[in-house]
């Protein structure tokens, strides 16, 4: 069944597993979601249920997208990435090729693209760098020089930075114990990026503090930055209220927004970074 | 091609379905995935007189066969949702239910006063936090004596007390039907802060977990108050769920949590009840409710 969802372009539709293979400390999934592929823009993310029929109640898990083909023997398939950190992440890494899996997507706001070709340097943390690569693909359609930074705590934290090299014209990669590329985080190494590139555009996946990190280098060098911020979601479609975050709004003032609805990705000059978790006090209610 | 009648009457409501989504579990949102003008009726999350921002999150949170849920009543306040979400429900033929909430008597007035002059209302649901027949009955007659005659209210009972005695001082101050429940106060701790895991400490637990629970308040106060209408709510993920509350005598239904997993649920519920009517060569919905009271024929007590 496919319930088609014409102003926001998500669909669900009963889907199943394909594969699931080991990358690194990472999972690397492939579903089978018809409808999902052609509505797919980079920065949109899916929410699948786990735990098969008998897990009635068990919330959904938002996945953010890594890849999608449109066509292919399968009619449609989803690629995501994500590390197995609570029993429903276990499960789907435990999946079998088959598994009937319900998915909603594609959901949430994309990251916006620029008008002119504009040179963009991708910032990705772990594996919440997996959707930065069909970014990178879109953005050299329009013929934007685009530079990725990956870091990771460890080596074996990275993800992507073999794909990195044959998507992009410079990858830079970092990890705090200095096992690969530079020592340090993602953060440290901005600054020196953005002025040897003169990048115009920041775009960055990953945890908080590395967005926070990022968005205020992106200020210091007059680029704009669009961060995909990663907080727990209850069902993806903008019911239940759990995914909110504290946004300044156009006209200055503090909305508790739905990062499901209004995001993932949000200008970094617009998250109010260091009251994520929080409700600051003069925040408002959602629209 | 099912044939039983799904048109009910909620105390003087007419609804063409007796299924409705939840306070705070369904509304806009749901439209790509689902026909709202298709349900009874769409009830919207609680509206407060202020804007409030919400609890802290995180605000939901698994259990076994359940969710616990303490969202704060994140929402615009009124003067918000009657500027943006109320004509939205108008234009796309959706019955909407107005839940809403208060801290006093006096705001609960305020808002009485003020949805009395809002069209495109046909009834208004009172969220009770507190399981207390002298609070509810007060609260009600407030809402009632300032909402125009042709408005139903609804009363909705938080479990914990005496859920018959709560419904007894809501009807006879003015509520035309109960909704029987809110969640259950409940509580998970996280095992690496060993904390709570909900930003707000303690929440309210729904889903499958309360279904049995949901029922015996619906089962209680069908019992006790034959006459009052009683919309049952808790744990429903399937058309029998729908149909059990039905049988212990509700008129309609509300879903909540399911569609929090499954946005198109309203849809394939409505069917699922269709098909239970059916196969039990049931007319309508209707001529379900309350039936589970009913002797077994040839039973001679
Ligand atoms: C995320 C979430 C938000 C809710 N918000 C409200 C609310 O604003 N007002 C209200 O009266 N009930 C609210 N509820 C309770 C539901 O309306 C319903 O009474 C309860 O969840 C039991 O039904 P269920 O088991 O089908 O979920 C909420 C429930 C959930 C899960
Ligand atoms: S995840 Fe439920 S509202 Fe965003």
């Amino acid at each position: 069944m496919t319930t088609a969802a014409p102003e926001t372009g998500a669909v669900q539709v009963v889907g199943e597993v394909l594969s699931v293979k080991r990358s690194g400390r990472y999972h690397h999934l492939t579903l089978v979601a018809p409808g999902v592929p052609e509505r797919f823009r980079p920065g949109t993310f899916v929410a699948v249920t786990v735990g098969g029929a008998m897990a009635e109640t068990t919330l959904r898990r938002a996945l953010p997208v890594h890849r999608v083909r449109a066509t292919g023997a399968y009619g449609g398939t989803v690629e995501c990435v994500f590390e197995a950190t609570d029993a429903g992440t276990r499960w789907l890494a435990a999946a079998a090729p088959g598994t009937p899996v319900d998915v909603v997507g594609p959901l949430g706001r994309p990251f916006a693209l620029p008008k002119e070709p504009v040179t963009c340097v991708l910032v990705g943390h772990g594996c919440a760098s997996a959707p930065l690569f069909s970014l990178a693909e879109r953005l050299r359609e329009r013929d934007c020089p685009v530079h990725m930074l990956l870091g990771a705590e460890t080596e074996a934290g990275l993800f992507g930075a073999l794909e990195a090299r044959r998507a992009t014209r410079g990858v830079t990669v970092a990890t705090a114990d200095g096992s690969v590329g530079l020592r340090g985080g993602v953060v440290d190494a901005l600054p020196d990026l953005l002025t040897r590139t003169g990048a115009d555009v920041v775009y960055a996946a990953g945890p908080a503090d590395v967005l926070h990190g990022v968005a205020l280098a992106a200020e210091t060098h007059g680029a704009w930055s669009q961060t995909a911020v990663d907080v727990p979601h209850g069902c993806g479609t903008g019911l239940c209220l759990t995914c909110v975050l504290p946004v300044v709004g156009e006209d200055g003032g503090t909305r508790m927004v739905r990062a499901c609805t209004e995001g993932p990705v949000f200008r970094g000059d617009r998250v109010r970074w260091r009251d994520l978790g929080g409700v600051p006090a003069d925040a408002r209610g959602a629209s | 091609m099912s044939g039983a009648d799904l048109a009910t009457d909620l105390a003087g409501m007419h609804l063409t379905s007796p299924v409705l989504t939840a306070a705070g579990c369904g509304g806009r949102e749901l439209a790509p995935f689902t026909d709202l003008a298709a349900l009874g009726a769409v009830v919207t999350r609680t509206v407060t007189l202020d804007a409030q921002a919400g609890s802290p999150p995180p605000r939901v949170a698994e259990t076994p066969s359940g969710l616990l849920h303490a969202t704060g009543a994140q929402n615009p306040g009124l003067q918000g949702f009657l500027a943006t979400e109320l004509p939205w429900y108008g234009q796309q033929g959706v019955r909407v239910v107005v839940s809403i909430s208060a801290g006093s008597l006096a705001e609960y007035g305020e808002l009485a006063r003020r949805l009395a002059t809002a069209s495109g209302i046909g009834a208004v649901e009172v969220h009770l936090a507190v399981p207390d027949a002298y609070q509810t009955g007060k609260v009600l007659n407030v809402v009632r004596r300032d909402l125009p005659r042709g408005t139903t209210v609804l009363a909705k009972l938080a479990p914990g007390g005496d859920v018959v005695d709560q419904a007894r001082a809501a009807v006879d101050n003015g509520a035309d039907a109960v909704v029987l429940c809110q969640g259950f106060p409940a509580m998970v701790l996280d095992p690496v802060t060993l904390r709570p895991v909900l930003g707000a400490g303690g929440g309210l637990l729904s889903g499958p977990a309360v279904h049995a629970l949901a029922l015996r308040c619906v089962w209680d106060v069908h019992a006790a108050l034959p006459d009052v209408p009683v919309v049952g709510v808790g744990g429903i993920r399937s058309g029998f769920d729908a149909l059990a509350m039905l049988l212990a005598g509700a008129t309609a239904v509300q879903l909540g949590s399911v569609l929090l997993r499954d946005p198109s649920a309203a849809t394939r519920i409505r069917h699922e009840l269709l098909d239970e009517l059916d196969r039990r060569d049931l007319d309508s919905a209707a001529d379900a409710v309350g039936l589970a009271h009913q002797q077994p024929e040839g039973s001679s007590r």
